[in-house]
């Protein structure tokens, strides 16, 4: 240690480095375990996916002529994002607070706003990862069109800041793995399996076509699904409402909680 | 006029019923080597979280190098480092990773000059590419401290650093955190381990139930409230007993006086009272006994 004690210059680093490399941080942490983050959500959706066509792709049509295995895959891909994007920032918050490890990130200069957007950008960059994987395996076995990627893109993208701002609030509240898996199984879960993903809402009774619509992952689904097909069971317009109110609404309290230092800083 | 290091005015913090601060006041000056003593729950640790920012007090102010820890806390953070009581680490990094992680919290980039620079004086360069899980714990101890160093922070504050260490490994430390202070570094150290805080400390600061109770440099408090002590072992124990001696372990008396001075007329009315002296030890004082005479007076 040659040098003598420096003076810290006020503001001398460069800025959003803090930010950048907290997200690199995230970003490396679930790419360094990619089997077990990405590959195996991947292999789970095509199972369903080899599975639910052989039992039902001969039997079933939807929007008119659209193959039941068609259908599906978007509805795999979005619950599949969906379900990685809170995995990732849940289990990296939750594992950071059990371990003790979360103190490198309190220590340093980072704004709650700057952890709020990693972690979440994080979430949503591992969930388009398992998302795209999801479909480039499933192509050989239907045929996909694109009617319009920038609705696909969007709501992809909103989805996924979704569960991830979801993960960061679960993650921040859990204080064991237990509590962690209630949040994942008794609402993540059920919420994703009873959103459409095997299935059009107009296929079921008029009772559980009005829960459908007080569930905000059939609006992600719906949307997404859309942005295939250019079909939907509600408006693409009214989706894009529902899930933009949604992440607004979510961000807003991850925000307020962070901000507070809500179980973070006692 | 030069900004002290750390200030804290008035902190307070609760815990529901437990106050765990009841109105901290101290002032640390730049360069010093500073220890915070206390027994367990006395409030040290919540004391150092606070000035880190993982505590948020009820009352008072935090400063580092001039920045209010809550207000203008980018820049308290940027003054300071932290390295933590528990033994904690990232099983994901090796730790060449992690340090170039925690350069870039700070805002660092190309760190890798001064990372190598820590790595060596640490011994730790021929672990750099290794992960975290495949480290001893003495070693994860040395990663700790590199964390804390990465964004070259005047204020360093260690955590009772030594628990549960090796003598090899403590002996090093403090090495190199002398080393530290010598170069201008503000070393602000919690221990146990009193022999430490005697030997390193130029300032030291007791906490009790959340509130300083002795503040002075080394030297005074050893002055102020330790006394030197004679133990003879007698043949007439109740002989020394009746001249104000305190009967101690193994059939050995004590007697307290504030200066070496006062032996020879112990010695004197021992050799008058018949109490056939065997044998004797002279003991100076030492900051053990400052601190358990300060935490019994108040």
């Amino acid at each position: 240690m040659s040098e003598r004690v420096p003076r810290i210059e006020v503001g001398a680093e460069a800025p959003w480095v803090g930010f950048r490399t907290l997200l690199y941080k995230e970003v490396l942490r679930f790419w360094k375990v990619s089997f077990q983050t990405v590959m195996a959500p991947v292999l789970n959706a095509v199972l369903f996916l080899l599975i639910f066509s052989h039992v039902l792709d001969r039997h079933v049509t939807v929007y008119g002529d659209i193959a039941y295995t068609t259908f599906l895959v978007p509805g795999l891909v979005m619950m599949s994002l969906l379900q990685n994007a809170f995995a990732n920032s849940s289990s990296s918050l939750i594992q950071s607070k059990i371990t003790g490890n979360i103190i490198f990130v309190l220590l340093p200069p980072l704004s709650y706003r700057e952890f709020y957007a990693a972690y979440v950008i994080a979430s949503v960059l591992r969930g388009l990862f398992v998302g795209l994987g999801v479909l480039l395996v499933s192509i050989p076995f239907v045929e996909l069109q694109l009617a319009y990627p920038l609705w696909v893109l969007s709501f992809a993208v909103m989805g996924g800041a979704i569960l991830g701002s979801l993960g960061v609030i679960a993650g921040i509240w859990a204080d064991k793995f237990d509590q962690l898996a209630a949040f994942q199984n008794f609402l993540i879960m059920p919420l994703t399996m009873l959103s459409g993903v095997f299935y059009s809402i107009h296929g079921l009774p008029q009772l559980w076509q009005d829960v459908s619509h007080v569930n905000p992952f059939f609006f992600m689904i719906d949307g997404f699904r859309y942005g295939f097909f250019g079909q939907s069971d509600v408006s693409p317009w009214l989706s894009l409402g529902v899930v933009g109110g949604c992440f607004v609404v979510l961000a807003a309290i991850t925000l307020a909680m962070l901000a507070k230092g809500y179980k973070l800083r006692a | 006029m030069t900004v002290p290091a750390i200030r804290i005015a008035s902190v307070t913090k609760s815990y529901g019923a437990l106050k765990a601060l009841g109105g901290v006041d101290l002032e640390i000056g730049q360069g010093e080597f500073f220890g915070l003593l206390g027994p367990n729950g006395a409030g040290k640790t919540t004391l150092i979280s606070a000035l880190a920012g993982l505590v948020r007090p009820d009352g008072g102010v935090l400063e580092v190098m001039g920045h209010d820890v809550v207000r203008d806390y980018r820049n308290a953070r940027r003054n300071l480092g932290v390295v933590p009581q528990e033994l904690v680490f990232d099983p994901f990094f090796t730790v060449r990773e992690l340090l170039r992680i925690q350069s870039g919290y700070f805002g660092i980039r190309g760190n890798d000059d001064w990372i190598d620079e820590i790595l060596a004086s640490l011994d730790l360069t021929a672990k750099a590419s290794s992960n975290m899980r495949s480290l001893s714990g003495g070693m994860k101890r040395r990663v700790l401290v590199a964390q804390a160093l990465v964004h070259r922070p005047p204020v360093i504050v260690l955590d009772e650093p030594t628990a549960g260490v090796d003598v090899e490994l403590r002996q090093g430390l403090w090495q190199f955190v002398r080393k530290l202070n010598r170069d201008g570094h503000t070393i602000v150290l919690t221990t146990h381990y009193l022999e430490e805080a005697e030997t390193l400390c130029g300032r030291i600061a007791m906490l009790k139930a959340g509130k300083v109770v002795a503040l002075d440099t080394t030297d005074n408090l050893l002055r102020r409230f330790a006394t030197h002590s004679l133990r003879v072992k007698v043949g007439q124990p109740a002989a020394a007993l009746a001249l104000g001696g305190v009967e101690v372990d193994g059939g050995w008396v004590e007697f307290a006086f504030d200066s070496f001075a006062e032996v020879e007329q112990v010695l004197a009315r021992l050799r008058e009272a018949g109490a056939g002296v065997m044998e004797m030890q002279l003991g100076e004082p030492d900051l053990e006994r400052v601190f358990i005479e300060v935490m019994h007076r108040v």
